[in-house]
């Protein structure tokens, strides 16, 4: 196993892009759209005229070319500032673009995928559903196929999608058989007919990344529009899993990341009993354990994006390494938030500073994407084998 | 020991449960939205004898104990932590001038207060003073038969809907023994509210600024003497973290509820997520946490009651209570998944309001200074 290193010198640029652009185009707007639920459309423009909307694209796709590695660190420095917008960006760029270019025919790219590299269009992807969450291959919605084989007509809902509210297409799961494998993918524009998307979800975070439900009512969609043959989706839609547990583990560690440096901002600054509170044991005790806690998921969240990158993880053990680095960065974001939060106090509770939103962030990416529940499953049936289903 | 609650106590949950589902519950969401507190429901409280509980009879109050106020409050922060810390903050003028109040001071604010027909502030932070509490610099002169007030105080828990705020500030040197505690009532020229803090959660419960300018309080508005402050501010915040505690318990009991519900009816894999051990191991460790803070809460309010010493298990309840509460509101999310994270669900809310018990009526890194500080000096183990 070849261990991480620290970044090329072109992840290094995209670094430095990637904090530039943080710091002009989200930073000065994220306060008042996480109040209000408002989305930063316009970021999303910019994010395209970077390059960086197709950022695991292959170039002659028109992409960045890049890999895991690269998305981890663009979505890690964006979270730092906004990760709304870092996890808006994650399941457009992630969850749908980079599954069209994976896996669609060369026709549906040529249709969809200038338009969604330029960020003319916003997208997502639909695969929860109000009754299958954890239980994913519980899922309900339907695609029947017509008589004269021409297209299909979906009906169900799916539930918490991301982009849902303002997405024009989403790649879509639905079962067209009985079995629980039969699962089939479709691109949904949003013009079409039987397609809606239900109530927008009021968040305790990720407040500027909206959240819907997608409705499918006898909705008639083109055979054209089913991606790879149909009931063959179960693969790769695991398989994308597990990139987007790799990569959102940088939200995670991007959030974190800003929860420190507030604290240490603070800890230096606030003198009580007539010293900076840095210089009482009880707080440099927290600063050192977040930091370190920060440092050990950076590591690993890595670590697994570069084996990822050398095409060394597959299958289950993928599955499992995945899980791991998203469970642990998860969980150190919302632990690294709470204890910043307290640090600050009274300040830390306001949300004139920002770690009160960072918390509030951090906590989703311990439920979507996978619960820590699941992630534990998942991990401990790649360790026990058959034994751990009894 | 007796681990059992008394009529009384059984009485007052179930008032105040009843109260809290048919008046409190069915705006609460929508009022945290907007920040709006509605003193009416503190009124209502009052004219049920729940806003003067450890009050004594002749003053208005119920003339019963902590142990049987901690029912009262927790009961309400089931359904609203805010209205919870509403009456805890309306209650703590009342204890403070029961102990250190002349007579003239307890029979012209208690029973007002008591009633519900008034509400009652405490106002202790400044900008640069929170856990250091005793270099606050609002100062107050002594002029004739008057003190003269100025300053700006932060935190202070419903200081625009108050009548009557106790406020601490120098009459002396530096340090503790320069504090005193003024009466300050609502309309008196030169006081004015600073911005209303926007926060993680708790919103019901405004949170002012409080802006002291030449304010002019009669001398007999002093409570006790000038110096007592620091040592009466320390006293109502003993009494003050019982009932901190108590929202604590309120919050976690109400999450652990809808988190057993969810568990007991979402389906996942053909079964309810209850089967899975890993959702039962969470569940038992919430209740067992939760029914552990309650006996340490109801220790401190019984030692309270008895007229012991309890500022320490006070400390060690509110402490082990509201980190009780923070972690028992983010599990109850975590089970709860997506749903828990929307706002549809109340366990959101429960974890960001829990997260202020933590910081309030002293820091939980004050609590663990108190504790530490009394395991060193005074206890035999």
């Amino acid at each position: 196993m070849s261990f991480f290193s620290g970044f090329s010198t072109e992840e290094k640029l995209l670094q430095d892009t990637v904090r530039q652009f943080a710091k002009d185009h989200l930073a000065p707007h994220i306060e008042k759209l996480d109040e209000e639920e408002g989305f930063n459309r316009e970021a999303f423009r910019v994010l395209g005229g970077l390059g960086l909307l197709g950022i695991t694209v292959p170039e002659k796709d028109g992409g960045a070319g890049l890999g895991a590695v690269a998305a981890t660190l663009a979505f890690e420095e964006i979270a730092a500032v906004d990760a709304s917008t870092a996890l808006s960006y994650l399941a457009h760029s992630i969850l749908c673009v980079n599954q069209i270019a994976l896996n669609a025919n060369t026709e549906q790219k040529q249709r969809y995928l200038p338009r969604l590299l330029s960020g003319e269009w916003l997208s997502g992807m639909g695969m929860t559903e109000p009754g299958a969450g954890s239980d994913a291959l519980g899922m309900r919605t339907r695609a029947q196929i017509s008589e004269d084989g021409s297209y299909y007509t979906v009906n169900g809902t799916k539930t918490f999608i991301t982009n849902g509210p303002v997405g024009d297409v989403f790649y879509c799961y639905a079962k067209t058989g009985e079995g629980k494998k039969d699962i089939s993918t479709f691109l949904i524009d949003r013009s079409m007919a039987g397609f809606s998307t239900g109530k927008k979800f009021s968040k305790m975070g990720m407040r500027a990344s909206p959240t819907s439900e997608l409705v499918f009512e006898q909705c008639r969609v083109p055979v054209s529009q089913r991606v790879g043959g149909e009931g063959e989706s179960l693969k790769m839609m695991m398989r994308n899993l597990d990139l987007e547990r790799v990569t959102i583990a940088g939200i995670s560690l991007g959030i974190a990341r800003a929860s420190i440096d507030a604290a240490i901002t603070y800890a230096r600054d606030r003198k009580q009993f007539e010293k900076p509170i840095a210089s009482l044991g009880a707080i440099q005790e927290r600063i050192a354990e977040a930091s370190a806690w920060y440092d050990a998921c950076r590591a690993l969240t890595y670590q697994c994006a570069k084996l990822w990158d050398e095409g060394k993880l597959v299958g289950k053990e993928a599955s499992s390494m995945a899980a791991k680095a998203k469970l642990t960065s998860a969980q150190m974001a919302t632990k690294v938030g709470l204890e910043c939060i307290q640090i600050l106090g009274g300040y830390g509770y306001i949300r004139e500073f920002p770690v009160e939103r960072y918390m509030r962030d951090a906590k989703l990416i311990e439920i979507g994407a996978g619960t820590n529940e699941i992630l534990r499953l998942i991990i401990a049936r790649q360790l026990l084998g058959e034994a751990a289903n009894g | 020991m007796n681990f059992e609650a008394t009529p009384i106590q059984s009485e007052l949950r179930a008032l105040t449960r009843k109260f809290a589902q048919t008046r409190i519950a069915p705006t609460v969401e929508q009022d945290e939205r907007e920040s709006r507190f509605r003193p009416e429901l503190i009124q209502e409280l009052g004219s049920l004898g729940l806003t003067g509980i450890p009050v004594a009879e002749h003053l208005g109050g119920a003339g019963l104990g902590y142990q049987d106020y901690i029912v009262t409050i927790e009961e309400l922060a089931r359904v609203s932590a805010a209205y919870a810390i509403s009456v805890a903050v309306t209650g703590l003028p009342q204890v403070i001038l029961s102990s250190f109040g002349s007579q003239e001071q307890q029979e012209q604010i208690i029973p007002r207060l008591a009633s519900g027909e008034a509400i009652g502030a405490f106002s202790l932070s400044e900008a640069s003073s929170g856990s250091d509490a005793a270099s606050l610099r609002t100062t107050a002169r002594r002029d004739g038969d008057h003190y003269i007030i100025n300053g700006t105080k932060l935190w202070t828990t419903q200081a625009d809907n108050a009548d009557v705020i106790l406020l601490m500030a120098r009459t002396g040197g530096s340090g503790p023994t320069g504090i005193s505690t003024f009466i300050l009532k609502k309309g008196t020229p030169g006081i004015s509210f600073g911005k209303q803090e926007k926060k993680m959660g708790m919103n019901i419960s405004h949170t002012m600024e409080v802006v002291l300018q030449d304010v002019r309080v009669p001398a007999s508005h002093l409570v006790s003497k000038e110096g007592d402050g620091f040592r009466i501010a320390m006293t109502a915040l003993d009494s003050g973290r019982i009932t901190i505690a108590a929202v604590g318990l309120g919050l976690a009991a109400s999450s652990l509820e809808i988190a057993i519900r969810h568990a007991r009816e979402r389906e996942q894999f053909g079964k309810p997520i209850g089967h899975q051990q890993g959702i039962q191991f969470m569940l038992a460790d919430m209740k067992t946490q939760l029914d552990a803070a309650r006996l340490l809460v109801q220790r401190a309010a019984w030692l309270k009651d008895q007229g012991k010493p309890f500022s320490t298990e006070a400390a060690q309840a509110k402490l082990f209570a509201t980190d009780m509460a923070m972690s028992v509101t983010t599990d109850a999310v975590q089970i709860l998944g997506g749903s828990g994270y929307t706002q549809d669900f109340p366990v959101e809310r429960a974890m960001r309001e829990a997260k202020v018990l933590q910081i309030v009526e002293g820091t939980n890194q004050i609590q663990r200074m108190v504790i530490g500080r009394d395991v060193l000096q005074n206890r035999e183990l």
